[in-house]
């Protein structure tokens, strides 16, 4: 065993040992936000670890081209996708807010209730918004 | 004509990416995978077109490097960071705040959210385009001092991304000292709610 692969082997344990803090950040912490802390930064730390890993490992290898593209790809998407689901989570109110110690951005406006809707065939809102917003009670009133 | 030669200009780095990503995928560079990557990527740009973005063209090799390398370390910080939450017992306490940016590029707004995304305790939440207000969430924060710190990084990230990326233009906007302050935007945008 020489150095190189001390190192592929330190990279490969380190990166699933990340992966693994990943997986329990998503089932420990406490909402939506905190949990997609948890899915971008360890989570991308770790695969890229992983891959630094194999590519040390595997060095000479065509493959070893697709695995920068998979680095690369995840550097890209993570946070992508982590922003989106946490945009939304954040405007339908999945949020404690008693766990926040500063909220400079408010409680999202209240989805234009004076906008002229169009009616659902069926009566249902199309909106997107919870069921369970406070806005919910005036928009089957009006 | 010259319409079509300036998107193809626009379309170039595009077609460049898609060529570099087809031969990545078969793992070797040859005429072969270079004439068919360059003959898939024309098709896709010409089945599946983009909107043009707007780059400025510049690139600075030394604060670029500043910023990768920062970046690099704000990764691992960050990482450790999130693993250790994860893992203590006990509650941590978040925030959410707004940041004033000084930037007005699609693209490097683009980079600044992507990067701040996986840098220490930070998450974008929400981007009001129209004055470059950045909202972000904070992971752990233990006092007002600290939410302060962590908007003075994002500032910083937004510094060495503009210096790498942006035009002489942008650059110049940082220096600007006629900024509005994060706190009064922010409290200016909960009296306008």
């Amino acid at each position: 065993m020489n150095a190189a692969d001390l190192v592929a082997s330190i990279c490969l344990v380190a990166g699933c040992f990340l992966c693994l803090t990943a997986g329990l950040g998503l089932v420990r912490f406490p909402d939506v936000l905190n949990r997609m802390h948890a899915a971008t930064k360890p989570q991308v730390l770790g695969v890229l670890l992983v891959m630094t890993g194999a590519v040390i490992r595997l060095t000479g290898q065509p493959i070893v081209w697709m695995l920068v593209l998979v680095a690369v790809s995840q550097l890209i998407t993570a946070p992508v996708s982590a922003h989106m689901v946490s945009r939304i989570a954040y405007r339908r109110r999945h949020v404690r807010r008693a766990r926040l110690l500063v909220d400079e951005l408010g409680t999202p406006p209240a989805p234009l209730p004076a906008r002229p809707h169009p009616v659902h065939p069926e009566g249902a809102p199309d909106a997107d918004e919870p069921a369970d917003g406070p806005e919910a009670d005036s928009r089957t009133t009006s | 004509m010259t319409a079509r030669v300036s998107r193809l200009r626009h379309q170039l780095p595009l077609l460049v990416w898609l060529v570099v990503v087809w031969n990545l995928l078969w793992g070797t560079f040859s005429w072969a995978n270079l004439l068919g990557g360059a003959a898939v990527a024309l098709v896709v740009t010409t089945l599946l077109p983009l909107p043009a973005v707007e780059a400025s063209g510049r690139f600075r090799p030394l604060a670029a490097m500043r910023f990768v390398g920062r970046f690099l370390v704000d990764l691992l910080i960050s990482s450790v960071e999130v693993s250790w939450l994860a893992f203590r017992p006990g509650r941590h306490r978040s925030a959410i705040i707004t940041v004033q940016l000084r930037t007005d590029s699609d693209l490097l707004l683009t980079v600044i959210a992507e990067a701040l995304s996986l840098v220490p305790g930070s998450l974008v939440l929400d981007l009001d385009r129209e004055h470059s207000v950045m909202a972000i969430h904070l992971v752990q924060v233990r006092d007002l001092e600290h939410v302060e710190r962590q908007r003075a990084n994002v500032l910083g990230m937004e510094d060495r991304v503009v210096r790498a990326f942006g035009s002489a233009e942008d650059i110049a906007r940082l220096d600007e000292p006629g900024t509005q302050t994060p706190e009064t935007e922010g409290t200016e945008r909960m009296s306008q709610q």
